[in-house]
């Protein structure tokens, strides 16, 4: 199961790079949604999969699967959230002043400050 | 502290309080206050001859940087009390020359002598210091107040090129030569120079030897103008003309004469620093002559003679080196060479700097110094014109001044090189008097120049902005001082032996037995020797070129500019910006997708190497779970709808797709025993995909056009390569566990010690609470960015809209 796992992240990398590298900025938010799960994923499957019951006492199980991936994991999806909100409404708003959400149009110029 | 170190910070102290003294006085010419200070300075290095001449070293040592190494050592012997000697005396005559040259009223007198004072105390550091680090530090000091005063008139276009040549030239040699000392330092574990020199047949054979020999080089070569390196002295003529007498021909240039002069005993005994010193000197002393004729401008004349004239001591410096190899030969023979370079760099002192005042009060009295406009001014300026015709005879070698004798010791020095009979000296010591002799010639020729062109031949008074008069008495007075040395030293050269004894008993240390001492006489006539032919020869020949000048200097034209070593250098750093600024704008694109290129190329190729050179991909297959039909589908739903979406035209069919690739997944924390996860992950995905619904719906409507991504290859083989990548290492990191989870201990001590069940709760409230503080932290700071990004409306400025 941890070698398919690794080969599905593998897939998920490969499509959220690629979508980081378009052009349009909700593609590119779309890629970075996409990568955290990989992320997430990844920390899940280095911790073992299936090595036991859920992390609960009242499940009075002999093994339980490791507790410590799953509290790094909720971390890190609501950090990812925090940022993924921020960063689309940072998008809304480049949509109203510029205009475009097409990244080769929001270069910086030459002595702009 | 010493009464010598207060000596050597003196000028710095004063320097301090010029601008106050020339603020509060104001009717007085500010260089009234500097005066005294060389002048008393000058008396107390004078106190030091009779013990110097007696052999006798000072030596004061005040604590600096002790752990170090670093400590500021002062020491007098010959060589250190010969430079004080200029730099005060010069100083002084520079000093009362320049109150009379420069204008109370026009000029900014007080930045002036600050900067003026800065370079005397940092020129007096560098003559006396023993420890080179602080030798170094005064080094660089002398760069940046020559900086400063050749950049003094800083509204001219010239004098801002000037300063900056002469200061990236002499930083990167002061640089080199840093780098120098610090490998001295690591082969003799002290900054001592006089500890180095005691253990000079120790470096000699260490592997550093050779680059720090090169490195120290580099330093001389720069600061005292040699080629290729001189070209910053002839525009650092644009300084004011008493910096020019003072800095740029009688003390700073010779700081490279100094240094190769100071650490001949520690390099002497190497072929290659004999070649390299006596080689470049004699190719600078040609160069530099020959140069000199074709310019118009008086202060260039003297520019490129002093660069030939440094030329001539450096290289007699490294021929008289190789009399350390033959000690036991009859003394004198070999050693005729230093002590010719060190006659000459007292001669040249004198002549230059009276010649360089003498320019001053031409260019002060008629408005131009260019020799064109120049012409018969022997009647109306008397005793400047006795002052050029001295400097420039004595310049030129003539009988009887000063520059005669030199002239004469420095063509036996030649002579006897060819004699040296090692280091490949007997076949190519030849070439050393022969160039000698025509940059000689040339020598002459311009010292000619120098005086006939602006003394004789047509009053052109047309030309002229001012109408000339011989200068105030107190401008005179200083070049008649240096002139009067220069026929004294002429007649009666034996006045300066004792010292010339002295410094070469500094520079080469070991011919110098217990209690004995060099014997140098100078004497005029030494019989009919070669010598005396080659100085005849110079003269005849001299002569005739010079009649015939307009024949043959077309022989100058033919020279292309752009083949210069000025417009070498010129093309150097514009190329050197151009090229840089290229290179910039080559790889700094603005566009974010050529950054996250070279970011992922970064990740695949570090990592992906990595993993080959150390062979570091393991599989593992004996600790995995086993595998249900019902993960499978989920994995099979996750990798299409995750591929897919690079696929879909539409945005919204891209957000849909990504909305259900996060159930999927929370589908699988579910299946992995993690509810708490798969209850965060559905909420969260829900909320994340309703805004990107929100930021899809606010699309401005121009570009709601449905635009496919066009495929890309690069972007696809990165891409490709980044998943590649990671899978690999996911999959080797699994294989290779080192050590078994610390899980246990939270699972037996959840209830036991925090009193709860839900052991991922637990761990982010309890065990590790601080994490879960600032990933609230974290949120609130997004939940306030994202109400002032959407409340605060500042526009930038009404006229833009």
């Amino acid at each position: 199961m941890e070698i398919l796992m690794s080969l599905l992240i593998g897939v998920i990398f490969m499509s959220a790079t690629y979508l980081m590298l378009s052009k349009s900025l909700l593609r590119i938010i779309v890629g970075t949604g996409l990568l955290s799960h990989g992320v997430h994923l990844l920390l899940l499957t280095m911790g073992g999969l299936k090595r036991g019951a859920a992390p609960l006492l009242g499940q009075q199980a002999e093994a339980y699967t490791d507790p410590l991936p799953q509290a790094l994991i909720l971390t890190a999806i609501v950090i990812s959230f925090g940022i993924t909100a921020l960063f689309l409404v940072v998008a809304y708003r480049s949509y109203q002043e510029l205009g475009t959400d097409n990244m080769e149009l929001m270069r910086g110029k030459e002595g702009n400050e | 502290m010493s009464l010598l170190h207060l000596a050597i910070i003196a000028p710095f102290i004063l320097a301090i309080f010029v601008p106050s003294l020339h603020k509060a006085l104001p009717k007085i010419h500010t260089g009234w206050f500097l005066l005294p200070l060389p002048i008393v300075l000058f008396s107390y290095f004078l106190s030091f001859l009779p013990q110097i001449i007696r052999g006798e070293i000072t030596m004061e040592t005040l604590n600096w940087i002790p752990s170090l190494g670093i400590n500021f050592s002062a020491r007098v012997d010959g060589l250190g009390l010969l430079f004080s000697l200029l730099i005060t005396g010069i100083g002084a005559l520079v000093v009362l020359y320049s109150i009379y040259y420069l204008s109370k009223e026009k000029e900014k007198l007080n930045q002036f002598y600050v900067y003026l004072l800065l370079f005397m105390g940092a020129m007096l550091g560098v003559v006396l210091s023993d420890n080179m680090v602080v030798l170094y530090g005064f080094w660089e000091l002398t760069s940046f107040s020559s900086f400063l005063l050749i950049g003094y008139w800083n509204h001219r276009e010239r004098s801002r090129y000037g300063a900056q040549k002469s200061m990236l030239i002499t930083v990167f040699g002061g640089l080199s030569m840093l780098g120098g000392m610090i490998l001295l330092y690591l082969m003799t574990g002290t900054f001592s120079i006089s500890e180095t020199i005691a253990m000079a047949a120790t470096i000699y054979g260490h592997e550093l030897f050779i680059p720090a020999l090169i490195c120290i080089l580099l330093g001389a070569f720069t600061k005292s103008a040699q080629f290729p390196f001189h070209i910053w002295l002839p525009d650092a003529m644009e300084a004011p003309t008493p910096v020019s007498a003072y800095l740029h021909s009688a003390t700073m240039v010779k700081a490279g004469i100094y240094l190769v002069a100071r650490l001949t005993p520690v390099f002497a005994l190497s072929g290659l620093w004999v070649w390299l010193v006596a080689g470049f000197g004699i190719l600078t002393l040609f160069w530099g002559s020959f140069s000199a004729v074709k310019h118009n401008d008086l202060k260039g004349i003297l520019a490129y003679s002093t660069i030939s004239q440094l030329g001539l001591i450096m290289s007699l410096l490294g021929l008289g080196a190789a009399a350390i190899h033959y000690p036991a030969v009859e003394a004198g023979f070999y050693t005729v060479a230093v002590s010719a370079a060190v006659f000459h760099l007292i001669n040249h002192a004198t002549f230059k700097g009276s010649l360089f005042m003498m320019v001053g009060i031409v260019d002060h009295e008629t408005g131009t110094r260019d020799i064109r406009k120049l012409g018969g001014l022997m009647s109306i300026m008397p005793i400047t014109f006795t002052i050029a015709v001295i400097g420039s005879f004595s310049m030129a070698g003539l009988p009887p001044f000063n520059g005669f004798l030199s002239k004469e010791m420095f063509f036996t020095g030649m002579i006897r090189a060819q004699e040296i009979g090692f280091f490949n000296m007997e076949t190519l010591g030849l070439i050393f008097p022969i160039v000698a002799w025509v940059a000689s010639v040339f020598t002459f020729l311009y010292s000619m120049i120098i005086v006939f062109k602006t003394f004789t031949g047509k009053y052109q008074p047309e030309k002229l902005e001012v109408k000339p008069h011989e200068a105030p008495l107190g401008m005179l007075i200083s070049p008649i001082i240096l002139v009067s040395l220069v026929v004294v030293i002429g007649l009666f050269p034996n006045i300066v032996a004792p010292l010339i004894n002295s410094v070469m008993a500094s520079i080469l240390p070991s011919l110098v037995a217990e209690g004995m001492k060099f014997d140098v006489h100078i004497y005029h006539w030494h019989g009919f020797t070669p010598e005396l032919f080659m100085t005849i020869g110079v003269i005849v020949v001299g002569i005739l070129l010079y009649k015939f000048m307009p024949r043959w200097t077309g022989i100058y034209n033919r020279m292309p500019e752009k083949f210069s070593l000025n417009s070498a250098y010129d093309n150097g750093l514009a190329g050197i910006q151009k090229g840089a600024n290229r290179f910039t704008n080559a790889y700094m694109t603005n566009s974010i997708r050529t950054y996250l290129l070279y970011i992922f190329t970064f990740l695949i190729l570090s990592l992906g190497t990595t993993l080959i050179v150390k062979n570091a991909f393991v599989l593992d297959t004996a600790n995995v779970a086993n595998i249900h039909a019902f993960e499978l589908v989920l994995v099979i739903i996750i990798a299409i709808g995750s591929v897919s979406i690079l696929f879909v035209k539409s945005r919204m069919t891209s957000i849909i797709l990504l909305g259900s690739v996060g159930y999927a997944v929370s589908l699988f924390y579910a299946i992995f025993r993690a509810p708490d996860l798969a209850l965060t992950q559905l909420v969260i995905e829900t909320v994340s995909v309703a805004l990107f619904l929100l930021a899809f719906y606010h699309l401005p409507k121009v570009n709601k056009n449905e635009e496919h991504m066009r495929f890309k290859m690069g972007n696809a083989v990165i891409s490709i390569g980044v998943g590649v990548v990671v899978s690999l290492i996911a999959l080797s990191a699994h294989s290779s566990k080192a050590f078994d989870s610390i899980s246990q201990y939270y699972i037996e001590n959840t209830y036991k010690k925090a009193g709860g069940e839900n052991m991922v709760n637990v761990i982010l409230v309890d065990f590790r609470g601080f994490d879960t503080l600032f990933e609230i932290a974290v949120l609130a700071i997004a939940a306030l960015g994202i109400f002032s990004l959407i409340k605060l409306r500042l526009t930038r400025g009404k006229e833009q809209g």
